[in-house]
């Protein structure tokens, strides 16, 4: 089991540098919008609180000046006199947001009206992983069963079959089935609502039942989209191991068809399975996120998609490290078991 | 993952598709959408691509509609499929200067044989004349003989510039009217057009109210001039409009006329909402697709190809570090890394192709470095490099062309994603903004529901047109590989 610790440390200290990292590009990228916004509402807050307070100036002049050393006054008390990229600054960005402090947002707010940016984005993960984890477990459950079905009948009609609707659905983009999928089952057959966003408010009794039944037109559709491929890729690795030696003995000992496939076959193939799912997140998990656009299915993609139109940086930030927090969890988790049944791992020790 | 590497020649590659269904089918794809690109590239004006964010340049186009093939009229009559009459389409008839008046009359010819009226007409003009202003009259002529004079107004002069024919218009549009005023003579150029729902043709229609032996109305002048005399229905067949403009001086010219039929289909693939003709959009977005499908995919092979084969031919200490490094590009998530940079900076399609050069080898050069492995391994290799060959003659001469068959599978394979990736980015809306791309028209019907609108024609062809373009691809790719390493797929 040494081995398999090894791996485990080494893919821990490949994450935390990974999501560094991502960090840094995101604060150099944003620093500057940022502070500038910042700065915006300085003093927009200046001028309001001396409306407020109603102080009487000699000349325009004097009042300017006011303003001007009310404005320097907070920004120096913020920490803002120093440019976004000096060391503290910087360090000190991103060691806010990797705790999780992401500080408050422009303009969006969350729905019960919070501006704290942790708080609009905790609403959102659940659904978006909701969302994305049903999709992606249903596809790997029909595949499994799927794969060996057609790794039986390979080279036949159903087989090519496949083969052209997998290469097919791994080029169709996932937001125009969407697209395709209100269009066909919410307007010309409505049999499910066009927006996904639920109807009914989170206290009520039935609002998992309401949430379900809005999220069942983006399920289906990349559901769809990843069937045929994940059962390509079954059916490829259980092809592979079934012109294996040890699966002709079994047969030769007569050891039924389907336990040899649906049993032995596939327990020997979930390595490289698992290694191509891992290559094939990223594309399932950015679809996750267009396809959210599309349904206005309230989750994180749908946030990313309001932020960018009305720019709002804490959010974008804090949305790309939680994301890529998510993204390299699953890498990582989909790394483990691969390196947790990869016998070759384990014989390193 | 076994994989076998199998000597392949060029004769095995050409009977191998000619076998393959699948493969000739991504071939035959791939023709298609290279013919169209070289269609887009050769026959439609540059021009035509860069007014696609321009609306005036829409403005003769029909508002959303179904593509002309629809109108079968198996459900009901046929729609009137909008018609422009460019100015080279029409005759010029007369042209002559009779006793100090010089008389331009063109005529714009067509032959409507639909089962719906027009929605409207509209005749836009562009005119250059001296001090006096000149008097424009329109006629129609029918199928049954009538000829009506349906405008005879004269233009604004020289000092006097008002808005004509476009005051009680119901679509919104506006006159415009450009004063080029130059420099050696006093000569107004005028723009304006002459709708249907303009008073004055309502009036001059009155005087042709006893021809017709019921009640014509004449506020919808579209209805009227195509009725029949007899009974209120279309009166198919051809119509000629006739535009004679009277200069009162030697240097009236015409500089621009067209006729407009409106209708509810039109082109081959329709139009938005935006009034943009779809078939531009999805024409010029077959090059850009294409160009950026495979300068990526070529990028991203050659750089995972150098960067495998170095790290699996150098191993040690090299190849763990190379590898941690291909570890961490591989886990980076592409799509928002782009979203986060297009926002900063915002993105030309050059750009986007770096940037996914940049992110994307990193799966390939993993595949690269363990097969370079394997080949290191061979006796072959291993006895050329006892006799002291060098290694970069070892990589050239004996790696890389054991690897070329599979950097063109990855080739054929990455260029689906690539096409993909840069879709979603103009779905987002932060792709290149100049130009049409099929990812942006998609954008653009979603931003404008055109799903819960049932403009369907605005929603399948873009999106059909990725798939297309990433399916022959993945299909060419597919049949390589199963050519080149047969074990894999079978």
């Amino acid at each position: 089991m040494a081995g398999f610790y090894l791996v485990l440390i080494r893919r821990s200290i490949n994450l935390i540098i990974v999501l560094f990292l991502v960090l840094v590009l995101t604060v150099s990228l944003l620093g500057e919008t940022m502070d500038k916004i910042l700065t915006d509402s300085i003093r927009q807050a200046v001028v309001t609180s001396l409306i407020e307070s109603k102080i009487k100036f000699q000349s325009a002049a004097e009042q300017q000046a006011y303003v001007n050393q009310q404005i320097q006054l907070r920004i120096k008390n913020l920490g803002l006199d120093e440019p976004w990229y000096s060391p503290k600054r910087f360090l000190n960005t991103i060691f806010k947001v990797m705790m999780l402090d992401l500080g408050r947002s422009y303009f969006v707010t969350s729905e019960s009206g919070s501006p704290e940016v942790a708080d609009i984005i905790a609403e959102r993960v659940p659904r978006t992983l909701l969302l994305f984890g049903s999709a992606t477990i249903i596809t790997f459950v029909i595949g499994l069963y799927l794969g060996p079905y057609l790794a039986e009948r390979q080279g036949r009609t159903i087989d090519k079959a496949n083969v052209f609707v997998s290469m097919l659905s791994n080029s169709l983009p996932t937001f125009y089935i969407g697209m395709i999928m209100i269009f066909a089952f919410a307007f010309v057959i409505p049999l499910f609502p066009e927006r996904s966003i639920p109807t009914s408010s989170p206290s009520d009794p039935f609002y998992l039942l309401d949430l379900l039944y809005h999220m069942a037109l983006p399920l289906i559709t990349l559901v769809i989209l990843g069937i045929a491929v994940q059962s390509y890729f079954v059916r490829l690795f259980v092809v592979n191991i079934l012109d294996e030696d040890f699966i002709k003995a079994k047969r030769a000992i007569g050891v039924p068809k389907k336990k040899i496939l649906y049993s032995h076959a596939l327990r020997n193939a979930a390595p490289p399975l698992l290694n191509s799912i891992i290559l094939g997140l990223a594309g399932v998990f950015g679809g996750a996120l267009l396809i959210e656009i599309v349904f206005d299915w309230p989750g994180m993609g749908s946030l990313l998609y309001s932020a960018i139109t009305v720019n709002d940086a804490p959010i974008i930030i804090g949305l790309v490290y939680v994301s890529t927090l998510i993204y390299i969890a699953a890498v990582f988790l989909t790394d483990l078991a691969y390196s947790f049944f990869d016998p070759r791992i384990k014989a390193i020790s | 993952m076994t994989i076998q590497l199998r000597p392949s020649r060029r004769s095995d590659i050409i009977t191998g598709f000619r076998h393959s269904k699948l493969g000739l089918t991504g071939i035959i794809i791939l023709i298609f959408l290279v013919g169209i690109s070289i269609y887009a590239v050769t026959s439609i004006p540059l021009a035509t691509f860069r007014q696609w964010n321009i609306p005036t340049y829409w403005v003769d186009y029909p508002e959303s509609a179904a593509p002309a093939w629809t109108n079968v009229g198996m459900f009901g009559p046929t729609a009137a499929v909008h018609t422009i009459l460019p100015y080279d389409s029409s005759k010029e008839i007369l042209n002559q200067t009779y006793r100090g008046i010089h008389t331009v009359s063109r005529a714009f010819s067509t032959n409507f044989e639909y089962g719906s009226y027009p929605t409207n007409f509209v005749i836009p003009y562009t005119t250059r004349y001296g001090e006096i202003p000149p008097v424009l009259e329109i006629n129609v002529t029918r199928p049954d003989g009538l000829e009506f004079r349906i405008y005879y107004s004269s233009l604004p002069s020289n000092t006097v510039l008002e808005n004509e024919g476009g005051n009680s218009n119901i679509d919104g549009q506006e006159t415009s009217p450009q004063v080029g005023q130059q420099s050696t003579e006093v000569q107004n150029t005028y723009s304006s057009r002459v709708f249907s729902t303009n008073r004055d043709i309502s009036q001059n229609l009155r005087q042709y109210i006893p021809l017709f032996s019921y009640t014509p109305d004449v506020t919808r002048p579209q209805v009227m001039i195509f009725s029949d005399t007899q009974e209120n229905e279309i009166l198919k067949g051809p119509y000629t409009f006739k535009l004679t403009f009277y200069f009162f001086d030697e240097k009236g010219v015409i500089d621009d006329a067209r006729v407009i039929l409106g209708g509810t289909v039109y082109g081959i693939l329709g139009t938005d909402a935006f009034k943009r003709d779809l078939a531009i959009g999805i024409l010029w977005g077959t090059p850009v697709a294409l160009f950026i499908g495979l300068t990526v995919a070529v990028g991203t092979s050659l750089i995972a190809m150098i960067y495998g084969i170095t790290s699996g031919y150098k191993g040690g200490r090299v190849d763990e570090v190379m590898m941690r490094i291909n570890d961490f590009f591989i886990s980076l998530p592409v799509l928002i890394l782009l979203i986060l940079i297009s926002v900063r900076y915002g993105l030309n399609i050059y750009l986007i192709v770096v940037l996914l050069v940049l992110f994307g080898w990193a799966g390939s050069a993993r595949l690269t470095r363990s097969l370079s492995l394997q080949i290191k391994n061979y006796q072959y290799v291993e006895a050329s490099k006892l006799m002291g060959e060098s290694d970069m003659k070892i990589i050239f001469r004996h790696i890389v062309p054991q690897l070329l068959p599979l950097i063109f599978v990855m080739i054929a394979y990455s260029v689906p994603a690539a096409i993909l990736a840069e879709a979603g980015l103009s779905f987002l809306g932060l792709s290149d903004m100049t130009i049409p791309t099929w990812g942006r028209i998609l954008n653009e019907a979603n931003a404008a529901s055109a799903t819960t609108l049932g403009l369907w024609w605005w929603i399948i062809p873009p999106g059909l047109m990725i798939g297309l373009a990433g399916l022959s691809f993945a299909l060419i790719g597919y049949t390589l590989e199963s050519i080149t390493n047969p074990r894999r797929i079978r």
